[in-house]
């Protein structure tokens, strides 16, 4: 595609038979600048990103002062219900009809790698955040994509790696039967045996096991290992902890779960889950700047953000000041800008985007305070140590993506 | 150690248990959907939308009135009973003349409409419940730990599915409404007022499903969509059972739990999928169930 877009092409025709040059038309599409959201606003991850991800991008947008050189900055949404096809055909045609220039893709990696794949076609940057699968920046990585927050890899290896350095040397792994909870397992795993540790039971939960974890439960204490991990999500994690307190498995084996966000914690509250590790990237406690703009979100949502709605956010953010720093909408000109910059703000000190689309930045492995630690509300985490970015991501020799090789 | 299929007698000790104490989940709940096919000729597929308000109601109950888990294991079954009541008075009185997907479409609409409310409310990951300080901790039967609050789930439960077998079967007014569905015009004759005892029937029915509520309320995480998961497994219950047989709902109900509990120790993958395997099977061979008349 050219870098006038369709709708423009005529008058940018008109413009060069007129014999007069006409740069600004060329540089933004429309004469705006438009964002696309498509997450679960209404499912199993709508806690985790949902309306308070929509909140945050329009948080974004604001606090840049709603335009870009000039432009206007036009922001649009919409609900996936987790099914990609819609993700698809939504993205797509907002892409072809309503002149999107960047897309941001929530929660649901089957819905993210869709879309990775739709917006390299489009050659627009597409900016995942809540979806985990490290796929996105490693087999399926594309020039347009940008993985923000978190991924597969970078929260198993934080917290396989500090609990068999605290001599959790033995494994029983609890896993979603599904792709998402495979590749937890299987991250995790790997760093559980390259520190010598062992795996002694994996056993598989369909999703929506609720009440009947106890018979699985029972099954990983039977093994007696003494790290019983969690690579399951949502409400089955939640149940899962549940019956692990209820039938005394967390008294006889230690509780990590590899993938866990705040809401999480909150829902089940300090009581069931102190003492647990996690790795994530953001913590809404974490600095002056992270605490001031997580205010700001709750008085808007009554809820604190989860690390995944701060990076919908700072992504926005991210992709604004490209956009404003290359003076241009087209989708080349800021993916060269993004992938030259370095990012500081609420959500990290120090991040840089990196060939794959790897957003890479400070980990931190965290635990779950106990409800005596806690002395305000959401007062959750405790910071165990961070884990470098280089450390925390696929790293140059594993990879197999093309552009980093 | 004694083993059976190469996993330890006390680890299939610890599972028949657990088969037990969900079997009798599935049991309250197929019953109340058995009683409600029984009597009414209505696929309640709001059931599980009604058991999951009757564990908000318990939340509710405790964090918004001051009202602990004694005091709701009364009122939010009759609360939902209540809403039942409101229902089938106002809208599914007016699709019984139609064709049965009428009132099928409308009961999933209901739940729809019921878990969309909820979740807009209180978000998906929901609301953790406590166990009542009486019967939290556990006891240690040497082969497994076992919870005190389980072990009351299966009494509570186990009660009043009797009962109700027993007032159903074996009483005047148990007598009244099993006639009322036979041929409800003579029973209307003898001076019995046949559309209200239905109403109170679809209440009783539906409190079940809130009762289930309540007790599950410490179990799993109170969620909208608690009975969304649950709900397709009772029916396959209920279907195994016989649509309308109130004892075969029990029983069914109680067998499929150790099934499902058994099958997670051969082969986990498998747990979620057996009832089903089952169900395929007693259509086969007994379309009416294992323990339902045939038509």
């Amino acid at each position: 595609m050219s870098r006038i877009p369709h709708a423009l092409a005529p008058a940018a025709a008109l413009a060069i038979a007129a014999g007069c040059a006409a740069p600004a038309l060329a540089q933004y599409s429309d004469d705006a600048v438009r964002i696309g959201f498509v997450t679960d606003i209404s499912g199993t991850y709508s806690d985790n990103d949902g309306q308070g991800g929509v909140e945050a991008i329009k948080m974004a947008i604001e606090d840049f002062g709603g335009t870009v050189n000039g432009k206007k900055i036009e922001y649009m949404y919409a609900d996936h219900l987790n099914k990609v096809d819609l993700a698809a055909s939504t993205s797509r045609e907002w892409f072809d009809r309503r002149g999107m220039d960047m897309l941001v893709g929530g929660a649901n990696s089957g819905v993210g790698l869709a879309l990775a794949k739709l917006s390299a076609d489009k050659k627009k940057p597409f900016f995942a955040v809540t979806a985990a699968t490290a796929r996105l920046t490693n087999e399926e990585c594309t020039p347009y994509t940008v993985h923000y927050a978190y991924d597969t890899v970078s929260v198993a290896r934080g917290t396989a790696g500090a609990i068999v350095d605290e001599g959790g040397k033995t494994w029983a792994f609890l896993t979603a039967d599904y792709a998402f909870g495979a590749s937890l397992q299987d991250e995790a795993t790997k760093v559980v045996e390259a520190k010598g540790g062992k795996v002694l039971a994996a056993i598989k939960h369909p999703m929506g096991t609720s009440q009947n974890f106890s018979t699985l439960l029972l099954q990983a204490q039977a093994s007696r290992a003494q790290i019983l991990a969690l690579a399951t999500n949502g409400e089955d994690l939640i149940n899962a902890v549940k019956s692990a307190n209820e039938f005394g498995v967390s008294r006889t084996m230690k509780m990590a779960a590899v993938l866990t966000h705040i809401t999480e914690v909150h829902a089940l509250g300090l009581e069931q889950t102190q003492g647990m590790y996690l790795t994530d990237g953001w913590y809404w406690d974490q600095s002056e700047a992270s605490r001031e703009w997580s205010k700001r979100f709750f008085e808007k949502r009554k809820k604190m953000p989860t690390s995944m709605q701060a990076a919908d956010y700072s992504s926005v953010l991210t992709y604004l000041k490209a956009v404003q720093a290359a003076g241009t909408d087209d989708g080349d000109a800021v993916m060269k800008q993004l992938k030259s910059t370095r990012i500081h703000d609420m959500y990290t000190d120090d991040g840089f985007i990196r060939a794959d689309g790897r957003m890479v930045y400070d980990m931190f492995l965290r635990q779950v305070k106990s409800p005596q630690e806690s002395k305000y509300p959401w007062d959750y985490y405790k910071t165990v140590r961070a884990i470098p970015g280089d450390e925390a991501f696929t790293t140059r020799a594993e990879t197999k993506c093309s552009l980093w090789k | 150690m004694m083993e059976i299929f190469g996993v330890p007698l006390p680890v299939l000790w610890a599972q028949l248990l657990l088969g037990l104490v969900n079997g009798s989940f599935y049991a309250m709940m197929s019953l109340g959907l058995a009683i409600i096919f029984g009597l009414l000729n209505v696929i309640n597929l709001s059931h599980g939308a009604l058991y999951m308000l009757g564990a908000f109601f318990t939340w509710m109950g405790l964090n918004y009135l001051g009202l602990n888990y004694w005091a709701m294991l009364v009122l939010a079954p009759l609360a939902v009973a209540l809403v039942g009541v409101v229902v089938e008075r106002t809208m599914l009185r007016h699709l019984y003349r139609l064709d049965h997907m009428y009132g099928l479409l409308f009961m999933i609409g209901l739940s729809h409409f019921l878990e969309g409310l909820m979740r807009s409310f209180y978000g998906v990951s929901g609301k953790s419940y406590s166990a009542p300080a009486a019967l939290s901790g556990a006891t240690d039967l040497g082969f497994m730990i076992m919870p005190n609050y389980r072990g009351w789930v299966v009494a509570a439960s186990l009660a009043m599915c009797l009962l109700t077998w027993f007032v159903i079967e074996r009483t005047r007014l148990g007598a009244y409404l099993r006639a009322g569905t036979e041929n409800p015009k003579l029973v209307e004759a003898f001076g019995i007022n046949v559309p209200r005892m239905v109403t109170l029937t679809y209440g009783f029915g539906v409190a079940l499903a809130g009762l289930a509520g309540v007790l599950a309320a410490p179990v799993v995480q109170v969620t909208p969509m608690m009975g969304a998961n649950l709900i397709v497994v009772v029916f396959a219950v209920v279907v195994i059972g016989g649509l309308n047989s109130i004892l075969g709902a029990i029983v069914a109900g109680l067998v499929l739990g150790v099934v499902e509990s058994l099958a997670g120790v051969y082969y986990p993958e498998a747990s979620a999928t057996v009832v089903f395997v089952i169900m395929a099977i007693v259509l086969m061979l007994r379309p009416a169930g294992l323990f339902g008349r045939e038509a």
